[in-house]
């Protein structure tokens, strides 16, 4: 095989692409359709509660053109990082979408599904073998706190997927995901260079962003060759330039030189981005260098109890001056109004927008105060119950809070809803980003098979 | 001679590097300018920490990187993606600090 063409219709699946893009993809005979299902940017809910942050019409309405286009054309379809988060849940929900597509269409096809989510107990015996460290700036773990994990993934690199590939899958639905992998699984069974074949993947996994204009919902192309790729949009509304592509190796990344990965790095120190015409980009010079032990990277998730969260805002000037004070005297008498009832533990939080609200991770960085404030009221607890009941009473006690200075004296908040609070629902976060050391990557991932004939 | 960060670049942007990290490009209009900052390390650790009041140790890596004429600044996340305490889950407007930022050349 001289080249290898890898079509990307979207930067999720679910997020949808032009139908005409896609035709244009398929006349250009691509040797796989892959697409990453998933990222850990939605944030750590949508892995602890297993729920896919996308939306099942929108996934299936992308797989049900993907799924029938590459049978047709006898080339996989791979997807990675399934539902979302490629939890055992996710990798169900769709999972569920592709049969369904198999049983309307009437579809013959070998599925394979590769689960990535671990048993805790197995991960606490490879923790006691001292198989897991912690990926900087998360720190170490403990027994205890895989313990109140709720969900823990590993991200898995191209060799389960081509395992699956070489047990004759046409179609292959995979949990958590390096981004690339999907993409790069066929190319480097069939021998091209690995370097070449990951970078590629990371500009692929993102389809249509890397180009100009960029977007999230468009194909991109990808032609492997030996000593290059190429990287060309399918619209014509879009081109690839050197820049856009080189920039494109900047985002979400640590260091655009060094792009880390299960069992080795890219680096990126000798890449060369050619304009090579219109609309297409050659990049050549993309090295792998493999780590001397192979380590996947962990994801896991903590709960940390329930919201309730309560929108107001404030438009007096003399409130707006003391807001800070006002915002602390409020969560003072919260505490001391519920400290002999028994409600002790929760977080009490004001996001007050218009001063520092977007910025408020970082301290003291901005001065200046808008004309209005809009403040969230948030509220976390052991239950919904008691989230609910701090919430409404911060929010309460704040309505009528006699701060020093006051002429406002009917109440202190405008709220723009009715009912005025809101119960979110169970709150998460990350408590394990890790590496685990392995000795046979593609055996950590297992496959099962699912064979559909006739759409059953 | 004095110049406006915003004037001399086209993107300046925010995001999660997972969500551990906060990462920042900084990508120019054109590649005499980022050359000429570049050879100057105008855009440093002493610079980029006091825009975001952190110490210069939460600077993860400071990057040119010439193909894309940018410069990449990650640092530690002082909380975690979603952890309590959050206000921008996708880190994607954090930004705003840099688009004051001034230097002479």
């Amino acid at each position: 095989m001289e080249e290898i063409r890898i079509l990307s219709p979207t930067a999720i699946l679910g997020y949808g692409f032009p139908m005409d893009s896609f035709i244009e993809g398929m006349k250009r005979k691509p040797h796989v359709i892959a697409v990453d299902a998933g990222s850990t940017d939605p944030g750590p809910y949508y892995l602890g509660a297993g729920i896919s942050f996308t939306d099942k019409n929108s996934v299936k309405r992308d797989l049900e053109i993907m799924i029938p286009a590459a049978l047709e054309a006898k080339i996989p379809v791979i997807i990675g990082t399934a539902g979302g988060c490629g939890g055992r849940p996710h990798v169900e929900f769709n999972l569920e979408i592709i049969k369904e597509i198999a049983k309307e269409k009437g579809l013959n096809f070998k599925l394979a599904v590769i689960q990535s989510e671990f048993e805790k107990e197995d991960i606490k015996e490879k923790l006691a073998q001292g198989l897991i460290s912690p990926l900087f700036p998360a720190k170490e773990i403990t027994e205890q706190d895989v313990e109140d994990t709720v969900r823990i993934v590993a991200q898995m690199g191209e060799e389960p997927f081509i395992k699956a590939l070489e047990e004759g899958a046409d179609v292959i639905l995979a949990g958590r995901s390096y981004d690339p992998s999907v993409f790069s699984a066929l190319a480097i069974k069939e021998g091209f260079d690995k370097g070449l074949a990951i970078h590629l993947g990371k500009i692929l996994e993102c389809a249509a962003i890397a180009a100009l204009p960029g977007s999230g919902s468009d194909c991109m192309f990808g032609y492997l060759q030996k000593d290059c790729f190429i990287l060309e949009p399918l619209s014509p509304l879009r081109k690839c330039t050197t820049l856009s592509v080189a920039a494109h190796t900047l985002y979400e990344k640590t260091n655009p030189y060094i792009l880390p990965g299960p069992g080795g790095a890219i680096n990126l120190h000798e890449s060369k981005f050619e304009q090579i015409s219109d609309n297409m980009v050659k990049v050549s010079g993309s090295k792998f260098v493999p780590t001397e032990e192979y380590f996947v990277k962990l994801e896991g998730v903590r709960k940390v109890g329930y919201r309730t969260i309560s929108c107001a805002a404030v438009k007096d000037p003399i409130m707006i001056s003391k807001i800070d004070e006002i915002a602390q005297s409020v969560k003072d008498r919260v505490i001391n109004n519920f400290e002999h009832y028994g409600i002790t533990d929760f977080f009490l939080d004001f996001k007050i927008y218009g001063k520092n609200g977007v910025m408020a991770m970082f301290d003291n960085i901005e001065e200046s105060v808008g004309h209005e404030l809009l403040i969230i009221i948030e509220a976390v607890a052991d239950t919904q119950e008691k989230a609910n009941t701090i919430c409404g009473f911060a929010r309460s006690t704040m309505l009528h809070f006699g701060y020093e200075g006051r002429i406002s004296t009917a109440g202190n908040l405008a709220f723009p809803f009715s009912p005025s609070d809101c119960k979110v629902g169970e709150v998460y976060e990350f408590s394990v980003y890790h590496l685990l050391k392995v000795d046979d990557p593609a055996a950590l991932f297992p496959i099962s098979y699912i064979d559909f004939k006739e759409g059953k | 001679m004095e110049y406006k960060l915003t004037d001399v670049a086209s993107v300046i942007r925010s995001k999660n590097s997972g969500p551990y990290e906060l990462t920042f490009d900084i990508i120019f209009k054109d590649f005499e300018m980022y050359q000429k900052v570049k050879e100057a390390n105008v855009i440093n650790e002493k610079v980029f920490a006091p825009l975001y009041n952190i110490p210069e140790s939460d600077i993860i890596s400071l990057v040119y990187f010439d193909p894309a004429k940018a410069v990449k600044i990650t640092i530690i996340r002082p909380i975690s993606s979603g952890a309590l305490g959050e206000t921008d889950v996708y880190g994607a407007q954090q930004h705003a600090p840099l688009m004051k930022l001034k230097f002479q050349l």
